[in-house]
């Protein structure tokens, strides 16, 4: 995260200085979705049912994309052969 | 007050005379104005503004947008989606459609759109009452909008047009509301001069076209500050702790600039058409060497002048500010001028239920900082259009001139014309 500004240096009307892209949401997440890919079929439901398009393919297999994901639980709710566990997040 | 100029740029022969009320004039100024949408939803006593718009719409007259929405919610939003796109966006309404607008006016202001709105103030329910005082008005105190509150049908129509010059000019680009008292101006017919069409045009600078800009982390340049697909913004996405604070700080400027950009506007406009109203913030009468001041908002100001001049006939010294500018506040103007008074009664049509009368406690706290404070008086009067005869504001005189002579006030909140 870079400083935070003043707000002399910040532009009016409360628009966003940066791309929301810049903005990573996934750190709001509590629990992670984690992909068994000796299970998944492949069927892209948690593809189709991610808010946040986090789910991402990559040609052969799906990926998540922890900058965004926040950790809802759709994708493993939705799968149909239960691929897709969530699991607290890795404390340091 | 109207004071004549020797050699307005436009002399009144060349002025258009019309009757028309209070909201007709509005409805005529907005259509000068070259409003691009009106979002608008009926509510009395302002429905006659709306209404005489959409005839000029039907009638091909303007090029505006109408949009017929389903609440004041609705007509609020409508205009910040339009003036954020870069539109001028007009809409009014009055009591309870303010109080369903509520939500909104806090996001116009944040987002510096500078929308106009005319309010024919009415009192709030319940019980429900469509007449007029200023409990609407006073609710929207704290939203971020500049309130202008007018005396007279012409001031009405004078102020509606400058209402789009003051909200546009980039020191300012705040929303501003055009206070006009429901029934007393909104349905009262009176003689007014409006300028041609063409004059209004180059007031305005034309339609809204020029537009702040604003620069972006992701973008080389500066930008202007519209919705537009080829140089995206996003308005009023989430801003936490982090941000929050300093973007308000953004409002707080905003609105210590306004006192100079509305006086400049109240000049150019007496050059333009030779009529002004004070200093556009403040419009004293006889205050110079007066013992009594009274201060008051919107169309009672008149009924306090005429009593002013009455008894200042009669040797008495009185004097009379109409406070034109309510948000921002004029507090250090006010105290400059009531410097060497010695009581202040201060009129409200509208009270902060526990508390007095919010212009009182704006008055209360500009005279803090004088070594030699005046006595002050609050007036709760008029609710619910209760009439305010000139009987009892001469009334009010007499007992604020007896204060001045015993230098005790008994009762510092008292209400005016309400039986017991």
């Amino acid at each position: 995260m870079a400083e935070l500004r003043g707000y002399k240096e910040l532009p009016i009307g409360a628009i966003p200085f940066r791309l929301s892209t810049d903005y990573k949401t996934g750190d709001w997440r509590a629990l992670r979705p984690v992909v068994d890919h000796n299970k998944c079929v492949k069927c892209m439901l948690c593809w189709i049912y991610c808010p946040d398009m986090a789910v991402i393919w990559d040609g052969e297999k799906i990926l998540i994309n922890y900058d965004y994901c926040k950790g809802c639980g759709l994708c493993a709710h939705e799968c149909p052969v239960k691929a897709i566990t969530m699991e607290p997040e890795p404390t340091e | 007050m109207t004071e004549a100029v020797k050699t307005p740029k436009i002399p009144p022969e060349k002025q258009i005379l019309m009757t028309v009320n209070g909201d007709e004039a509005v409805a005529y100024a907005a259509k000068q104005s070259l409003v691009d949408v009106v979002a608008a939803y009926p509510i009395t006593p302002q429905t006659i503004i709306v209404e005489k718009f959409s005839e000029f719409v039907a009638d091909g007259e303007v090029h505006t947008e109408f949009v017929p929405v389903e609440s004041e919610h609705s007509a609020m939003s409508a205009c910040v989606g339009a003036a954020a796109a870069g539109a001028r966006a007009f809409t009014a309404t009055a009591a309870n459609g303010l109080a369903l607008m509520w939500e909104i006016l806090y996001i116009a202001a944040s987002l510096r759109l500078p929308i106009v709105l005319a309010v024919a103030n009415r009192a709030l329910s319940a019980p429900i009452n469509i007449h007029n005082d200023h409990s609407d008005a006073y609710g929207m105190r704290d939203s971020g909008w500049v309130q202008i509150f007018v005396e007279n049908v012409q001031e009405a129509y004078d102020t509606t047009i400058q209402a789009f010059k003051i909200a546009e000019d980039e020191r300012v680009l705040l929303p501003v509301a055009v206070n006009l008292d429901g029934f007393f101006l909104s349905h009262t017919l009176e003689n007014i001069r409006m300028l041609p069409d063409e004059e209004v045009h180059k007031f305005l600078g034309g339609y809204r076209k020029t537009y702040p800009k604003v620069k972006v982390d992701y973008f080389d340049e500066e930008v202007p500050l519209i919705l537009n697909p080829a140089r995206p913004l996003s308005f009023g996405p989430l801003d936490l702790y982090d941000y929050y604070f300093e973007h308000k700080m953004h409002q707080i400027e905003a609105m210590k600039r306004v006192p100079e950009v509305v006086r400049e506007v109240n000049e150019k406009w007496y050059e333009l058409t030779g009529r002004k109203y004070g200093d556009g913030v403040l419009v004293p009468y006889g205050v110079e060497d007066a013992d009594v001041v009274v201060t008051v908002l919107g169309s009672t100001g008149g009924t306090v002048r005429h009593i002013v001049k009455k008894l200042r006939s009669r040797g008495y010294k009185v004097g009379t500010i109409r406070i034109r500018l309510f948000r921002p506040f004029p507090h250090k103007e006010l105290a400059e001028m009531l410097k060497g008074v010695k009581v202040v009664g201060v009129m409200d049509r509208g009270i902060s239920f526990g508390s007095y009368g919010p212009s009182f406690l704006d008055i209360n706290t500009a005279l803090y900082d004088l070594k030699e404070r005046p006595l002050l008086v609050n007036y709760v009067y008029g609710l619910g259009g209760r009439d305010a005869p000139p009987e009892m504001i001469e009334k009010m005189f007499m007992e604020l001139l007896e204060i001045a002579k015993t230098g005790e006030v008994k009762e510092r909140l008292k209400f005016l014309g309400v039986r017991e």
